[in-house]
């Protein structure tokens, strides 16, 4: 079974979105909305962290040993202005994706493994994932004009 | 001769005439001398809208008096409509176009004031487009202007940056109707107050903010069969004081006090399952987010009463009507939407809603704020169409025979706090700023002086005073006001009123909407078939486009006339089925949340993320009232060792908005002559302070000096009044907006006035001096600062 490779991957998914949030609340801080919806956002992220952990742990062993295509490599160095907010945003909705579509591939295994608490548990934080990302795409609809046609 | 019925600044309310059912009535009246005629008009000093007569005499005012047959106020008037009309006569009224020269601003002809307008525009616009271009208006013009500015900025210049100072008082009433009920309009009246059961007003210091609402209110409280009255406020306020049940949650609480509140009526088991069954979604999910606020996890973390929640909840439980209304003391602080809509919420789970006695009053801050909500001067789309709709986004080309593709409709309309911005960062390059002052309504104030003095931004100030604001312009249009022009104005309840002309403006003053007629003529905006885009240039004849732009909406004007409206208030909608207007909204249990009606497919309550019309078709509500649940959110900025008092904002019974107006009348300024702070004696005792003391108080932001006022307050609460500029007193920084957060809800964008983290201690005269500003609010002798000593 892969499980374990895929819980872990959505785990450390969800780790660096969290962290990418956050770093997108410090480095855009004159942005009020920005700063705290991203503090918010980056909390729900590590939350989930947390409580996948008791799944992780139990799908441990149903791990192969492929290796992990991982590691994001967007958040390198600090960006600030207006043009660096849209591609931040624009970053954290591919990192919100990938999570997004972590849930769906583990929410049809569990169905396939009729493990109802791994189905709950998706269902759920796959409602969440979804509220980060119609927060995303509505501020990045908001910024893009602005951003590309006036801003310097 | 001074004649005056009641001396309403000693006695705000006047005499008691207890009443249930039909209020008398009561004619209040002051005039300076004996009018040789009178003008029919309304109030515009609060959202209440009283209908009054302006009394003139050899083309001045000289005074007015309460219209007997209005249906708002049935001839009551308060302080502010007896006292604020002396503002039109005061000697420093702007006369002449000012137009900034070597850095000083002189006097110009409006040939030239709108030349360098119109030249500026261009220039812009050639250069950056004409999202380089925003507008700031207001909650004081009447809506022939503000369709008017609607239609020039989004099918003239298509710039969606466009919002009023009524995202700072009223952006949460209009975001928690439409989040609801699918579009913004109050479901209720005020005739509800006359024979309710239940009145719960939340945030809302209704006695000092509406004071002929109150009165409304105190009559029935004297009368045969008072109704029992709850508030919902931090402070011992007029409103509190008569109370039967007065709950004083934290600050920034206001959301787990009504789950609590919720919860407790839906154990009670006293709900309207057949109304929430057939004509709502989302209850469900409402009773799993409520569940987990017990009274005693309320009472733990907004510090009411157990007891006092049960009692409250008893009450709103059992009672067979049911009028509430929700304020800033909501609308300003954490989780302001969420909040408004548990009101909402109540209302719809007891199913009173849509019948007598049962109203929500989601209010207003400004006269005629829910005019610029109705006409789309504030981002909204006219007539309450969604943006998101292409239907509607058609109509409306239809109407104004443009292109659909020049109505900027692509993204969320441009709130104020981000026009704000823009302009800060440098992408809004021309910032045209109507009958309002945000150098001094505006959150953390030493922050927007930045802004308004940016190099590369033009901007243009249009008002009847030199404010705060106008000082820093390039140009200074000046501007007729109340009595000076014709238009109208709708209330909370949606009773349109016409104010009629009574007097020529001073000078060379001019109506905001010949400014906005000019500025289209002379920027040669047309529509399709090469006419002029804006084709009206009269009051009636803008009312009358109007008219037709709401046909077949919610706030259908079709069936109103100027004469028709000569005759008194008229409720929205009125057309051919409601000749006469409608005083209660959703009386069949419909609401406009179909996805082809409905005015927003709303926000996420947390984050404000917009429902995608997808979505919202998928779970199309088709009439249904949506009922939204929303979990308690710690407030951003708390208390802590360095800033350890929580600061709160608020008005006063004797002025309005920044002073500008009523600041000017010589009674109210008289009454109101200074800001304040209150502290709780407990606080006082701790600090060392005696009454009337001057108290140094200080945020992150800034520090303003006040003397000190004791009692009535909860410890660890410090509130100022806000809207004490500097135009008549600079002699000290005094603004609580210099304290105040840049933040906003997320749903409705309006900014959080009601909480910030602060210090206090008590001043000396070398503070004092410190803090000398000039009358813009800038530090003029910022040499001589004493060193801050830190607790
Ligand atoms: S209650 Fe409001 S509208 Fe009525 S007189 Fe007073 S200020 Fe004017």
């Amino acid at each position: 079974m892969h499980i374990g490779n895929y819980l872990s991957l959505v785990q450390q998914s969800e780790q660096q979105l969290s962290r990418a949030f956050s770093q997108v609340a410090d480095h855009h801080g004159d942005e009020p909305d920005i700063y705290q919806v991203c503090q918010t956002l980056s909390d729900w992220s590590r939350q989930h962290t947390t409580e996948l952990q008791p799944l992780v742990d139990r799908y441990r062993s149903d791990k192969s040993d492929e290796p992990e295509r991982l590691s994001q490599t967007l958040f390198d160095k600090p960006r600030t202005g207006g043009l660096a907010l849209l591609r931040d945003l624009h970053d954290l909705y591919l990192l919100a994706t990938e999570v997004e579509l972590c849930w769906v591939v583990l929410l049809q295994a569990a169905r396939g493994l009729r493990d109802q608490e791994l189905e709950s548990r998706c269902e759920t934080f796959d409602k969440t994932t979804k509220r980060q990302l119609t927060w995303l795409m509505t501020r990045i609809k908001q910024a893009a004009p602005q951003t590309l046609i006036v801003a310097d | 001769m001074m004649e005056q019925t009641r001396d309403s600044i000693a006695d705000i309310w006047g005499d008691r005439t207890p009443h249930y059912g039909d209020w008398p009535v009561r004619v209040d009246q002051r005039v300076t001398t004996e009018p040789d005629h009178w003008v029919q008009s309304a109030c515009v000093l609060c959202s209440n809208g009283c209908g009054l007569e302006i009394g003139v005499k050899d083309g001045c005012i000289v005074g007015v008096r309460g219209l007997d047959r209005d249906p708002v106020n049935h001839g009551r008037l308060g302080p502010k409509g007896l006292h604020g009309w002396e503002a039109n006569h005061s000697p420093d009224r702007l006369t002449k176009p000012l137009i900034r020269r070597d850095g000083k601003l002189e006097e110009a002809s409006w040939e030239e004031a709108m030349n360098l307008i119109v030249e500026r525009s261009r220039d812009i616009i050639q250069k950056h487009t004409s999202l380089a271009m925003g507008f700031y208006t207001s909650g004081q013009l009447f809506l022939e202007e503000y369709y008017t500015l609607a239609v020039l900025g989004k099918a003239g210049l298509s710039t969606p940056h466009m919002d009023g100072n009524t995202r700072l008082c009223t952006a949460t009433a209009a975001a928690a109707l439409k989040q609801s009920f699918g579009t913004d309009g109050q479901p209720g009246s005020y005739i509800d107050l006359d024979t309710t059961e239940t009145i719960l007003h939340v945030g809302h210091n209704i006695a000092s903010q509406h004071t002929v609402l109150w009165m409304r209110i105190l009559d029935r409280l004297a009368g045969p069969n008072p109704p029992k009255l709850i508030v919902i406020d931090p402070r011992r306020t007029f409103t509190a004081e008569k109370a039967h049940i007065h709950l004083m949650p934290r600050v920034g609480t206001n959301v787990p006090v009504m789950n609590g509140l919720l919860n407790l009526v839906i154990e009670s088991g006293q709900i309207d399952q057949s109304f929430i069954d057939a004509h709502t979604v989302g209850f469900d999910e409402l009773k799993k987010t409520v569940a987990n606020w017990t009274p005693e996890r309320v009472e733990e973390l907004t510090g009411v009463p157990a007891s006092q929640l049960r009692a409250a909840a008893q009450l709103l439980a059992t009672t067979s009507t049911l009028v509430s209304s929700a304020l800033q003391g909501v609308y300003q602080s954490m989780q302001a939407t969420a909040a408004a809509v548990q009101v909402n919420n109540l209302h719809l789970i007891r199913g009173l809603i849509g019948r007598p006695g049962c109203g929500i009053y989601q209010m207003n801050g400004q006269p005629t704020a829910q005019n610029t909500r109705e006409t789309g001067a504030d981002g909204d789309m006219p007539a309450f169409r969604n943006s998101g709709n292409p239907e509607h986004m058609n109509q409306l080309a239809r109407i104004w025979n443009v292109d659909v593709r020049n109505i900027p409709h692509w993204s969320p309309p441009t709130h104020a706090m981000q026009i704000w911005r823009y302009a800060e960062q440098g992408s809004i390059k021309f910032l045209w700023i109507n009958a309002t002052n945000p150098a001094v309504s505006m959150p953390d104030l030493a922050r927007v002086r930045q802004i308004l003095q940016k190099e590369g931004l033009f901007v243009i100030v249009q008002d009847a005073f030199m404010t705060e604001t106008a000082r820093y312009a390039d140009v200074v249009l000046p501007a007729a006001i109340w009595g000076e022009k014709t238009g109208c104005m709708t209330n909370v309840d949606r009773t349109v009123h016409l104010t009629q002309k009574a007097i020529e403006p001073p000078g060379e003053a001019k109506a905001d909407l010949d400014i906005f007629v000019d500025y289209a003529r002379r920027m040669d905006f047309r529509d399709k078939d090469g006419a002029p885009l804006i084709k009206w240039t009269t009051a009636e004849e803008a009312f009358a486009a109007w008219r037709e732009c709401t046909r077949g909406r919610p706030c259908d004007y079709t069936g109103m006339t100027y004469e028709k409206l000569r005759r008194g208030g008229i409720q929205w909608p009125c057309n051919e089925e409601h000749p006469d207007g409608t005083s209660h909204l959703y009386t069949d249990g419909v609401f406009h949340t179909g996805a082809d009606d409905c005015e927003a497919y709303g926000y996420d309550m947390t984050t404000g993320g917009a429902i995608t019309p997808e979505e919202y078709k998928a779970n199309d509500p088709k009439g249904r009232a949506i009922i939204w649940a929303a979990d308690y959110e710690p407030p951003h900025e708390q208390p802590d060792q360095d800033y350890p008092l929580w600061l709160t904002t608020g008005r006063l019974v004797y002025h309005f908005h920044t002073r500008t107006k009523t600041g000017r009348s010589a009674a109210l300024a008289k009454a109101a002559p200074d800001s304040f702070v209150q502290i709780s004696d407990q606080d006082a005792q701790a600090y060392n302070i005696a009454d009337g003391d001057l108290i140094e108080v200080e945020s992150r932001r800034g520090r303003v000096l006040e003397p000190a006022r004791i009692g009535d307050i909860e410890p660890g609460l410090v509130f100022i009044p806000f809207h004490f500029g500097y135009w008549d007193d600079p002699k000290r920084s005094r603004a609580a907006n210099e304290l105040t957060l840049t933040e906003w809800d997320p749903v409705s964008k309006q900014p959080h006035f009601k909480y910030a983290a602060v210090r206090i201690r008590k001043a000396t005269e070398v503070d004092k001096d410190a803090l000398v500003l000039d009358q813009a609010g800038q530090r003029v002798n910022a040499g001589s600062t004493t060193p801050k000593t830190t607790e």
